[in-house]
């Protein structure tokens, strides 16, 4: 095993603590009664453009699976899954973006929330209410729309709270070629 | 602050069973659950959860705002159901027995009653023992019980990192919310949408940047201890199986067995009395 491998254990876990209480705590109230603005979603693209997809996939299963957990009805597997697919998409589109050299700028901005917004129409649009029906037999229409909203509440989310993170991330880290040699 | 996976300690023959036994038992159930529209089984399941309740001695008092929160959930996800599929039912059971109409698209059929109440039966088959598993299971045995089942080490690790650190971040959270609130940041009603995400960014930038420096200490703090130089480790709180163990276990693979069974029988997950 190699340093690596611990340190994403670790980032897993931390990742999936920091996700389970901004899920669990720091829900703003949105004007839609009965729906919260979920904060997480900008710290699990933020992990996962930093870790990689596997630790993106795994902040998001295990994060929301305790979430659901301490609510008692459960885990509702359908969207579990659908945090942990937006993980992979995130992690895997942020390749491009070397975030632990400090570089994120409006090139990497773009890149990032142009991942985000495929990565969540994907989660929510797609995965999400289609596992809802093939799983739990639930009307099509209805958690389409369900999956839409959700989408994109977190869109906005993310957009925001996600490049916040990225940006004072990478402010914090020395950037590759920074220092001269003097002569 | 404490007490959000609400392990209560009580001398118990469920308390007595070991993490892995429960674990593999709620996983079994609730697939068992979670796979069959059988009226019959689905009743079933609550009178069992139930009779688990009283053995376990948890009151309904220790879970009452759990099982408060969960119930609301289920009332709003089966409104909004009948809201958006009026005649769900009747697709999915082929037939239509009219009840009385509340005008537009919006007729209340028999069918559509009848889902409802498989809706509710399966939160009432899951809900019960979701809370029966938290409620006397130890966190930290938790994550044994998932290495036990065949989870990877690295993983359970992670999930019981994850669960130590829960208490740590929420008081870290809460004290930064209040240093950056002594500044005049707000996050209540009055504000508007922006300003409050901005004002949430102001807390978590702080919460989630020192969180990182956690990383690095923690990771070093295994290397150090040589984590992940063997392919298997064992855990303080693991446990070796009983006799109840195993019985426990089989019992719940009959659950299960019989749902897969009555899937068979009724030739897909609806079971129609509709048809008869």
């Amino acid at each position: 095993m190699k340093n690596n491998s611990v340190r994403t254990i670790v980032a897993v876990g931390i990742g999936a603590a920091l996700f389970f209480v901004l899920g669990r705590f720091v829900a703003i109230p949105s004007p839609v009664p009965n729906t919260n603005i979920s904060t997480q979603y900008g710290l699990l693209a933020f992990m996962a453009a930093l870790f990689g997809p596997v630790a993106g996939a795994l902040i998001g299963l295990i994060g929301h699976a305790l979430i659901d957990f301490s609510y008692g009805w459960g885990i509702w597997w359908s969207w579990v899954i659908a945090s942990a697919i937006f993980g992979i998409i995130m992690g895997l589109a942020s390749k491009r973006i070397n975030l632990a050299d400090g570089e994120f700028s409006t090139k990497e901005i773009l890149t990032f929330n142009v991942a985000q917004v495929i990565g969540h129409v994907l989660a929510w649009g797609l995965f999400a209410p289609v596992l809802d029906i093939v799983m739990y037999a639930e009307p099509a229409n209805k958690v389409f729309v369900q999956g839409l909203v959700g989408g994109l509440a977190n869109i906005v989310t993310t957009a925001i709270i996600g490049t916040l993170l990225c940006v004072a991330y990478a402010a914090t880290k020395p950037k590759k070629g920074s220092l001269k040699e003097e002569k | 602050m404490n007490g959000i996976f609400n392990y209560i300690d009580r001398e118990s023959p469920i308390h007595r069973l070991t993490g892995a036994t429960k674990l593999v038992c709620l996983l079994l159930w609730s697939f068992a659950a979670m796979m069959t529209y059988d009226t019959r089984l689905l009743a079933v399941l609550p009178v069992i959860s139930i009779v688990l309740f009283i053995v376990s001695k948890i009151r309904l008092r220790d879970v009452r705002f759990m099982l408060g929160f969960t119930l609301v959930f289920m009332v709003l996800n089966n409104v909004l159901v009948f809201l958006f599929a009026p005649q769900h039912g009747v697709s999915l059971y082929g037939t239509k027995h009219v009840l009385f109409s509340l005008g537009g698209n919006y007729v209340v059929t028999k069918e559509q009653l009848f889902y409802h109440l498989n809706l509710v039966l399966k939160y009432l088959a899951t809900i019960p023992i979701v809370l029966l598993f938290v409620c006397t299971t130890q966190p930290s045995e938790f994550a044994a019980s998932l290495n036990r089942i065949g989870v990877s080490y690295s993983i359970a690790y992670s999930v019981s990192l994850a669960l130590r650190y829960i208490p740590d971040i929420q008081r870290e959270f809460h004290e930064i919310s209040q240093a950056q609130q002594a500044r005049g940041i707000e996050m209540s009603k009055k504000q508007s949408l922006v300003k409050r995400l901005k004002s949430a960014g102001a807390i978590l930038i702080p919460l989630i940047l020192s969180s990182m420096d956690r990383i690095e200490v923690i990771s070093n703090a295994m290397l150090l201890r040589g984590f992940g130089k063997n392919k298997k480790r064992t855990w303080y709180m693991g446990r070796p199986f009983r006799k109840w163990d195993i019985l426990a276990m089989m019992l719940c693979a009959l659950l299960l067995a019989a749902s897969v069974w009555l899937n068979a029988r009724n030739g897909g997950r609806f079971w129609n009395p509709f048809l008869a």
